[in-house]
């Protein structure tokens, strides 16, 4: 980062630097600085840790950028959970015994699994990512609909997370242990959706029935009527999960592919 | 005879058989402990025992299209398990779900024999519809086909059983990525269906039988299942899935690729980490059956062949 954008002084401008950044007079650059939500991006030369766009999370590539893009999701199913259980729909009357039980064992798994994968990032030598800030505001957890909707949406999109990680994990350890997890995510997924809509664990829109996968990754995809799980890239991933990530956590997996 | 010779004359056609006898060290183990007394008469028996334990858990030349193959005679196992349901026995929850169940099961046989095909592989001969099959394995099930909660078992065990094939299977052709990811799109498939069979046999079980969603779980878990695999299920070994294993137990670990090994869906260890409220903090108020059920636990092939073999007249089609 350029000392003379601190400064306030009018930062050097060659042909090199122009692309660069842009230059601003000191007082805007500390009221950018301060902003989190609904800031401009403020393109600051040579400031990322790696090549990645500036305000966003890259996971990192090989194996460990693996492990930190699921680490990633689990926090936000980690999260979500968490704060089902602060809002009237959990600690309301009408919740009937069995969700309660299913949203507390949920809450209970995706924990663990955000908190195992951390200890296996460090375990592996690497550095696990930050703590992320999601970005609820599209849910209302006083809401059974709300709720139980977007549990849909994160169970089904780690399933089909996990589905599409697969082929680039290196070790088979890891790819094992990868699977142990999904299976359960898959469980997840299945009675979420039952109790939105009673024997709907399966679906067009997430198995291939009655059309063909179409992820820009031909490996993920099935053709119709073979109902197999739709995979998707951690590209197609994230392009949903950042709409539940605050920014300055949006995901970047532009270095796993 | 010559021992190291015969050794090196198979490692000309199998180079990883001194990873199948785990090590050189072991090898030599063996020799001693089978005794200087032995015979020269005897020897060649006991080395034949150690290749034999060798090669018994895989499948000979198990390669993506043996673990295809293998894969598809599970499918076929359910799929006409499924196709044989007597519909009229369900109530319209179940009736329906098995409908979609069904389906799945027949699609993944389908995509198997297309898959095996494109990839220029040999195809297993389609199994008759009747003869190669028992559903009732040998007796231990004589209600599968008449009362609705055995069938609901059956099933379960078939895919909680798949569910652990395939994601032991899985390290064993990730060598190709279109493959790879193909069983893992069947395998969380399979783990739908687990899970919902879980819900159905839940709902069965409670006072009212409720619709699949609102079904409560009862522990110990093997009649009243939550649906995910709790523990083993039960406090004691699971002797309602098959008389023969255990559905929910350890398999064997001879074959094992390298770090990989067979748990019981009781297991708590998941790569160097004994996962616990001790050792996850934020988990310290957990219930202890919650660090087994948050991951599932595979299988290795023979032991799957040994589950599904209790379903087999003749005892032997899944070897």
């Amino acid at each position: 980062m350029s000392n003379t954008l601190l400064n306030g002084s009018k930062p050097l401008e060659t042909e090199l630097d122009r692309p660069l950044y842009t230059p601003i007079k000191r007082r805007s650059f500390f009221m950018y600085a301060g902003a989190t939500a609904g800031a401009t991006a403020l393109v600051l030369a040579g400031c990322s840790k790696s090549d990645s766009t500036p305000g966003t999370v890259n996971v990192g590539s090989g194996d460990p950028g693996v492990l930190n893009y699921a680490y990633a999701l689990e926090q936000l199913e980690a999260a979500f959970y968490t704060q089902v259980r602060t809002g009237t729909y959990y600690t309301g009357s009408t919740i009937t015994a069995a969700e309660k039980s299913i949203l507390d064992d949920l809450y209970y798994h995706e924990v663990i699994h955000r908190d195992f994968f951390k200890a296996a990032i460090i375990g592996a030598g690497a550095t696990p990512i930050q703590a992320l800030t999601p970005d609820f505001s599209s849910i209302d957890f006083n809401s059974r609909t709300s709720v139980l909707g977007a549990a849909k949406a994160f169970e089904d999109l780690g399933v089909a997370a996990y589905n599409g990680a697969g082929q680039y994990i290196a070790s088979a350890q890891y790819l094992y242990i990868a699977g142990k997890i999904v299976s359960v995510e898959a469980r997840h997924a299945a009675i979420i959706r039952d109790l939105v809509a009673e024997g709907t664990f399966v679906g067009n829109d997430v198995l291939t029935l009655t059309s063909a996968n179409n992820s820009a990754v031909t490996t993920n995809n099935s053709p119709a009527n073979s109902s197999l799980e739709r995979a998707m890239s951690p590209r197609e991933v994230v392009n949903v999960a950042n709409t539940y990530l605050a920014a300055g956590s949006k995901l970047d997996v532009t270095s796993l592919m | 005879m010559n021992f190291f010779q015969i050794l090196s004359e198979i490692e000309q056609v199998d180079p990883e058989v001194y990873g199948r006898l785990d090590s050189r060290r072991s090898i030599f183990k063996n020799m001693a402990g089978l005794g200087q007394k032995l015979s020269a008469a005897a020897l060649p028996l006991a080395v034949g025992a150690i290749f034999n334990k060798a090669y018994a858990q895989t499948p000979v030349g198990a390669g993506v299209n043996d673990v295809l193959n293998f894969a598809l005679k599970l499918e076929y196992l359910e799929s006409y398990f499924y196709n044989l349901r007597p519909s009229s026995l369900f109530n319209a929850n179940n009736r329906a779900a098995l409908d979609l169940i069904t389906t799945d099961e027949t699609n993944h046989v389908k995509f198997l024999r297309d898959t095996i095909t494109a990839l220029g592989g040999t195809l297993i001969a389609v199994p008759a519809t009747t003869g190669v099959f028992d559903y009732t394995a040998k007796g231990n099930f004589p209600t599968v086909f008449t009362d609705q909660s055995t069938y609901l078992t059956v099933a379960q065990a078939f895919e909680d059983t798949g569910v652990r094939a395939y994601k032991g299977a899985a390290p064993l052709v990730m060598g190709n990525k279109t493959v790879l990811t193909a069983a893992l799109n069947i395998h969380s498939v399979e783990a739908r269906h687990a899970s919902q069979l879980r819900a159905m046999r839940r709902a069965l079980a409670t006072t009212g039988t409720p619709a699949p969603s609102q079904g409560i779980a009862v522990a110990p878990y093997n009649a009243a299942p939550k649906s995910w695999v709790s523990g083993t299920d039960s406090a004691t070994a699971n002797t309602t899935r098959a008389t023969a294993s255990n559905v929910y137990g350890s398999g064997v670990n001879t074959n094992a690729p390298t770090g990989i090994t067979f748990e019981s869906e009781a297991n708590v260890t998941q790569g160097n980490l004994v996962l616990s409220g001790t050792t996850i903090t934020s988990a310290a108020s957990f219930p202890a059956s919650a660090f087994s059920e948050a991951f599932d636990e595979g299988l290795d092939v023979g032991t799957v062949a040994a589950i599904a073999n209790t379903f087999s007249v003749t005892g032997t089609y899944f070897n």
